[in-house]
């Protein structure tokens, strides 16, 4: 089993995870890009450690996950607080800084 | 590698529509397509514990944590994908490409070597192989993620709590207010009129008849309204007129003129 293809969709999902988070205005669903690349890469990790025979990659991408969901909790978290403050889910919104 | 092959152009396409979906838990219910589908390729990859921990943790927990939070926090404008800044999309969507294709272009010229195969890590089987390792070289990295899943915890419930600032409200206090509001505004002190005086389909989103034949408002939920899914009564009675064949001379409320 070639252990390219999977790396190559790696590469394909995170590419397109990155412009999600540029382009998408919702924060949940910026969320949801950042958690699509954390995805693509633990497939990375998946296939090399496919590819060199010792399970490293694994543990590394089960690191990767438990890192993602602490991750999650406490961004969504902070997401409900700004939605509760303004009223407004948009990452645009949230620009108090730049004035 | 079939499974790769099928499950590839499914996840590309459901990671695309990520992009381009309107409603946020349209986008949801695409990544719960992705993960299943990358939890599936970990099974081929000869990762059976990951195949359980992403279906459980992924899929399980967190895109309900994330559906969720979206029910909480409902629909608003920031759904729409109409772009604030002139150019922004096009120069993100520039971006991306060039990130994309550097790391393709990258990967393709990269020799990866023969692939080993997990055959002779997995010997005793994946999950006592994996506990070895992470209970020996990674221990304390393990024990450190400890630390980090008690801080989140403890840091969600310190961002979610909401503390109580005016005394809660006491029932003679509510009644009170509902009496002064009745004598300022004309407000109706009692409880709204139940929807559906017509319950042919569903009720909720038909609204009470008033004594004079309008509409009642407030029988009807403003969700239901504002999405426009609420039937008026003069369109039930043109159903009845279309069911039956009849001409529909007959006196009633539903043809009195003047629906909201």
């Amino acid at each position: 089993m070639n252990v390219e293809p999977f790396i190559v969709l790696s590469a394909i999902l995170f590419t397109i995870g990155c412009v999600g988070v540029l382009t998408r205005r919702n924060a949940i669903v910026v969320f949801m890009c950042v958690e699509l690349m954390l995805n693509a890469s633990n497939l990375a990790l998946v296939s090399f450690s496919h590819a060199n025979g010792n399970l490293e990659g694994q543990i590394a991408a089960f690191f990767v996950m438990v890192v993602a969901a602490a991750e999650v909790v406490v961004g969504l978290a902070i997401i409900m607080t700004i939605f509760r403050t303004r009223r407004s889910a948009s990452v645009d919104d949230a620009s108090l800084l730049k004035y | 590698m079939t499974a790769f092959w099928i499950l590839a152009p499914v996840m590309v396409l459901a990671a695309l529509g990520l992009l381009f979906a309107r409603k946020a838990v349209h986008a949801a219910m695409l990544l719960a397509v992705v993960m299943i589908s990358l939890a599936i390729l970990y099974a081929a990859l000869d990762a059976p514990f990951l195949f359980a921990v992403q279906i459980i943790v992924y899929t399980g927990a967190i895109l309900m944590l994330f559906l969720f939070v979206l029910m909480l926090v409902g629909v608003d404008a920031s759904d729409s994908i109409v772009e604030t800044i002139r150019g922004h999309r096009f120069a993100s969507i520039l971006v991306g490409l060039t990130f994309g294709a550097t790391l393709v272009l990258g990967v393709a010229q990269a020799s990866f070597g023969t692939v080993i195969g997990l055959d002779d890590a997995n010997e005793g089987g994946n999950v006592p192989a994996i506990a070895e390792v992470l209970f020996t070289r990674y221990v304390f990295a393990f024990e450190i993620t400890s630390v980090l899943l008690i801080t989140a915890a403890l840091g969600a419930m310190v961002l979610a709590h909401r503390e109580r600032l005016t005394p809660k409200p006491t029932q003679a206090a509510l009644a009170a207010q509902r009496m002064r509001d009745y004598a300022a505004t004309g407000l109706h002190p009692g409880p709204l009129p139940p929807p559906g005086v017509f319950a042919r389909h569903n009720a909720v989103d038909t609204p009470a008849l008033l004594p004079d034949g309008t509409a009642a408002e407030g029988s009807i939920s403003r969700v239901l309204a504002a999405r426009g899914t609420v039937k008026s009564a003069p369109e039930l009675a043109e159903d009845i007129k279309a069911l039956t064949g009849e001409d529909s001379t007959t006196e009633g409320p539903a043809h009195t003129e003047g629906q909201s």
